[in-house]
């Protein structure tokens, strides 16, 4: 298969590759990238384990070729905070309200929960539980991850008036 | 160590200390599975049979073989015969067991049967070439449907002339009958549980790496006990135990599913050593439902004899399981420890039970969260059936028959000794916390407006920290490096229950240091001491256990060394936060850190006769059982329009005895909560009559999501258990409590309309079913 030469700007580095067509934009993430925070849990987009925000918005990258992101910017859970910096609100949420046990399924609803909280700045908790409804967890049982998108917030407010 | 004394200074046992894991795992550095890379790595995909039950009569890979990148595929009659050994073998008197091999080989028995491995450059190129590999099959009968597989004409298995995999039943009780005959009521009713997946976020997966000169295996595993996985590979791969390592860094959940290791992966471990590299295999979802080991599958019958006041004076349960076509545990299991276990928390005098599994052409059973739960499932309804016949509120009923503190200690009938138990307790403070009475008149008030509420309890014990065999001891070694750190090693793994944090937790308080100079090393046969990882709710007590004898005997060396340099007695000194200092001369201190120094770097400064370094390992041989009891209580509305259930509270009471870390403990109960939601209302994999798996993606097997799982609220009972923490485990009860309290709901929900709920999952459609049946009836 003929490889395409592409160029996806993620977490502020530009990365350059070959690639073929049928390659996912996760495997390009995951493999040629070697950014494996992102993960894969069904690859047929019903989990959202594999979300990433593509220009801003948050997408499912086992739903997506590499090639179509030719030009994009993107951010993966690597690149939320700045290395050896402060966390960002939602994952210090995370933290606190034991939003996590495997962490499997984390990449997705941190990502994911990102996205939320930039539309819904103040939000309760049902429309909590229905933004992230999209979003598959099979240890935590959902009310630590609630918990902690409503901190997130709680965090981000403090910030704002501080 | 018969009584729990709290450490000197408890600062960490007991509090919500934030997680050690989370940092790395929040900003997406963990270690999967799939992030391992190894230079020259080669990756593996499975050809699966599609059909349950077929003869194969040829395959032919020259197309498959064809395909640039494409470095090998043999089947079963090629790899199979590096096996030293049957993969494993349960048979034993009365219970024949099929001989497990890697690949198929002549015949397939359900559908996903690996029948070939292909091995190429990419996961892209082997699977290109798997669907070109040509498999002529030759049909024949599948058996299918655990009540069917006995009078089934076909055989789930070459070489099996019966489906019966194990049967057998507990001796004729003349006074078991006598107790039926003379109660006021007998009622029998049977109980379904349809087939589940444990579905762990992180599908199956491993590299293995075989290391020519060395001849040595190195398996990066996505497991739950690395240990006994090593003792595996040896045997499977006929090497010495000291010449295979097993590492597993972060795993994605295991919930049972990754305890044992599978086909799939002795095939990719034998396919490394054959060609002498790295071999990855991470399967897709697809075949995580399809193939992976299955859970569940089972049903119950109760007959109960009950007196004129609800005492139940006696019981017998039978039960039927379909265990696949290869469980991963011996065939009785499921059954025997569901009956074994049934009693549970009540005063059953008279108990008789017999059981039976099946062989069926569909994936092989294994243990999930609770294996033996079908106990708890089918008693507590059974509670709410005789409650509702014979006009006895349900919580009474309960309280009628509940072991009281006073009934301490109690053997159960199948000979279990409870000792340190609450189960009234749980039971009473988790109907006061859900607001019983409060929410009878709601339900009465909502039932005159035509709407539908109810409730549901279930209250059970579970037996945690099962030791034996392979499963008995852990081990810690706790190492005060030169600098004052120290470095806890064990034979445990990581998995999403939080040992990183907890065993940390009782090191530290036991050391008197501060916690972030503890650190866990796990989940490496070269670096820890053996351990029998991770099952049936054992690392609290077992781990946990051990972590604390091992740091106190190593506290006590850095005690007598630093009264050696402080001129003191050590029973005079008290560590905290790093400093030992003479109690009540405060000017009197050393560091911790100057004291580890001195034992590694000044060994003329020792005491006479001590050996210099300050290290300790010791290994805890554990009670059989640690005894936990929980009650979980419910409300939902179901919607008779529709047919959908909503939850509206949840509460549960537990008693896991002294709890290390109650965020963690919590987590626990949460996670197996929201699992037994899932098996209660949504979850099934579905069979056809040929063995055609219905629910292999995520849009057909169904997760609860944020929006089916309400939020929990606990009541914590403590009562130490009589083991070096006073823990007891809670990896389990959540999930073993869950669906009979959901179904009881609403089952109390639907009463008016006479509907009977005795199966699951409670799906719209098949509660509208209910509703339309009882309506006919
Ligand atoms: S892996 Fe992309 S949605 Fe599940
Ligand atoms: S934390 Fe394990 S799947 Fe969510």
């Amino acid at each position: 298969m003929s490889k395409q030469l592409i160029s996806v700007r993620i977490n502020d580095e530009l990365f350059e590759g070959e690639v073929e067509p049928r390659k996912t934009l996760a495997d390009f993430i995951r493999e040629d990238c070697t950014l494996t925070g992102t993960h894969l849990a069904c690859e047929h987009g019903v989990c959202g384990a594999c979300t990433i925000l593509l220009d801003g918005e948050a997408v499912r990258s086992c739903l997506m070729f590499a090639v179509q992101a030719d030009g994009a910017s993107l951010t993966t859970l690597e690149g939320l905070a700045p290395e050896g910096g402060p966390m960002t609100p939602v994952q210090q949420g995370f933290m606190e309200h034991h939003g996590l046990q495997c962490g499997f399924c984390t990449p997705g609803f941190v990502i994911s929960a990102h996205a939320f909280l930039r539309d819904h700045p103040d939000p309760t908790e049902e429309e909590i539980r229905e933004g992230l409804s999209g979003n598959l967890c099979r240890c935590t049982g959902y009310q630590g991850i609630v918990r902690a998108v409503q901190r997130a917030a709680e965090i981000t407010r403090e910030d704002v008036t501080a | 160590m018969s009584t729990v004394e709290k450490p000197s200074a408890a600062r960490f046992v007991g509090a919500r200390v934030q997680r050690r894991e989370d940092p790395r795992l929040l900003s997406g550095h963990g270690q999967y599975i799939d992030d391992v890379r190894l230079p020259g790595m080669l990756h593996a995909t499975f050809v699966r049979s599609p059909l349950a039950r077929a003869r194969i009569v040829a395959i032919d890979l020259e197309h498959a073989l064809a395909v640039p990148g494409v470095v090998a595929i043999w089947d079963g009659s090629a790899l199979n015969g590096d096996a030293a050994t049957p993969l494993w073998d349960w048979a034993g008197e009365g219970t024949p067991f099929p001989e497990v091999r890697a690949l198929a080989e002549g015949d397939v028995r359900f559908a996903g049967d690996p029948v070939a491995i292909v091995i190429a450059r990419d996961r892209y190129v082997a699977e290109d070439a798997a669907e070109l590999v040509d498999v002529e099959y030759e049909p024949l009968q599948a058996v299918v449907g655990r009540e069917l597989a006995e009078a089934s004409t076909g055989r789930a298995h070459d070489g099996i002339d019966t489906n019966v995999a194990w049967s057998a039943a507990s001796p004729t009780d003349p006074a078991l009958e006598a107790a039926f005959a003379a109660s006021a009521h007998v009622i029998t009713e049977t109980f379904r549980q349809q087939r589940h997946v444990n579905v762990p976020m992180e599908p199956r997966g491993l590299v293995a790496h075989w290391e020519r000169g060395a001849e040595q295996l190195t398996v990066y595993a996505s497991s739950q006990n690395p240990h006994q996985d090593r003792e595996y590979f040896a045997r499977v791969m006929g090497l010495p135990e000291h010449h295979v390592r097993v590492i597993m860094r972060d795993v994605g959940g295991g919930f049972g599913q990754k305890i044992f290791r599978t086909r799939e992966e002795t095939a990719v471990a034998l396919a490394s050593r054959r060609l002498g590299r790295p071999v990855k295999w991470i399967e897709d979802r697809q075949e995580n439902l399809m193939a992976a080991n299955h859970a569940r599958d089972e049903q119950m019958t109760l007959r109960v004899g009950v007196d004129a006041d609800g005492v139940i004076t006696a019981i017998h349960a039978s039960h039927l399981a379909d265990v696949g076509a290869y469980p991963l545990m011996p065939a009785m299991m499921p059954g025997f420890m569901a009956l074994e276990v049934l009693p549970g928390p009540y005063r059953f005098a008279r108990y008789g039970w017999a059981g039976k599994s099946v062989f069926t052409n569909t994936s092989g059973i294994s243990a999930y969260r609770g294996p033996w739960m079908m106990e708890t499932v089918a008693r507590e309804i059974m509670m709410d059936v005789v409650a509702r016949e014979i006009g006895v509120d349900p919580a009474e009923i309960r309280r009628r028959n509940v072991i009281q503190t006073e009934d301490l200690p109690y053997t159960t009938p199948t000979g279990r000794e409870y000792d340190r138990i609450s189960p009234a307790q749980t039971l009473e403070a988790a109907l006061e916390e859900i607001g019983y009475e409060r929410f009878r008149e709601e339900q009465a008030r909502a039932r005159a407006e035509g709407r539908y509420l109810g409730l549901g309890i279930s209250t059970y014990i579970e037996p945690t920290a099962g030791a034996q065999g392979p499963t008995g001891i852990e081990a810690a070694t706790v190492r005060v490096e030169p600098s004052g750190k120290v470095n806890v090693l064990m034979g445990t793994g990581s998995h999403g229950h939080s040992l990183e944090t907890t065993m940390v937790q009782v090191v530290a308080d036991q050391l008197g240091v501060p916690i972030e100079d503890v650190r866990l090393l796990q989940g490496d046969t070269a670096v820890s001491p053996y351990g029998g990882g991770t099952a049936g709710s054992r690392s609290a007590v077992i781990a946990g256990g051990v972590a604390r004898i091992s740091a106190i005997k190593l506290r006590e060396k850095v005690l007598e060394l630093a009264g050696h340099l402080l001129e003191a007695a050590a029973a005079d000194l008290e560590i905290e936060d790093g400093t030992i200092t003479v109690k009540g001369s405060p000017g009197s201190s050393i560091a911790f850190a100057d004291v580890a120094r001195i034992a590694y770097y000044d060994p003329s400064r020792l005491p006479e006769g001590m050996e210099p370094g300050l290290e300790s390992t010791s290994r805890y041989s554990a009670p059989p059982a640690t005894y936990a009891n929980s009650t979980q209580v419910c409300t939902c509305e179901v919607d008779v329009a529709t047919g959908e259930v909503r939850l509206l509270d949840y509460v549960v009471g537990e008693d896991c005895g002294v709890m290390i870390n109650p965020m963690v403990v919590e987590g626990q109960i949460a996670g197996g909560v929201a699992q037994g939601i899932g098996g209660a209302l949504l979850e099934h994999l579905a069979y056809d009559e040929t063995g055609n798996p219905l629910a292999i993606t995520f849009k057909d097997y169904l997760l609860p999501t944020t929006e089916d799982v309400p939020d929990i609220r606990y009541v914590h009972v403590e009562t130490p258990s009589n083991t070096p923490g006073g823990h007891k485990g809670v990896g389990e009860g959540g999930a073993i409590g869950a669906p009979a309290a959901i179904v009881n709901a609403v089952a109390d929900a639907l009463a008016p309309l006479g509907v009977r709920v005795t199966s699951q999952p409670l799906s719209p459609d098949r509660v509208l079913a209910m509703i339309d049946d009882a309506r006919s009836a």
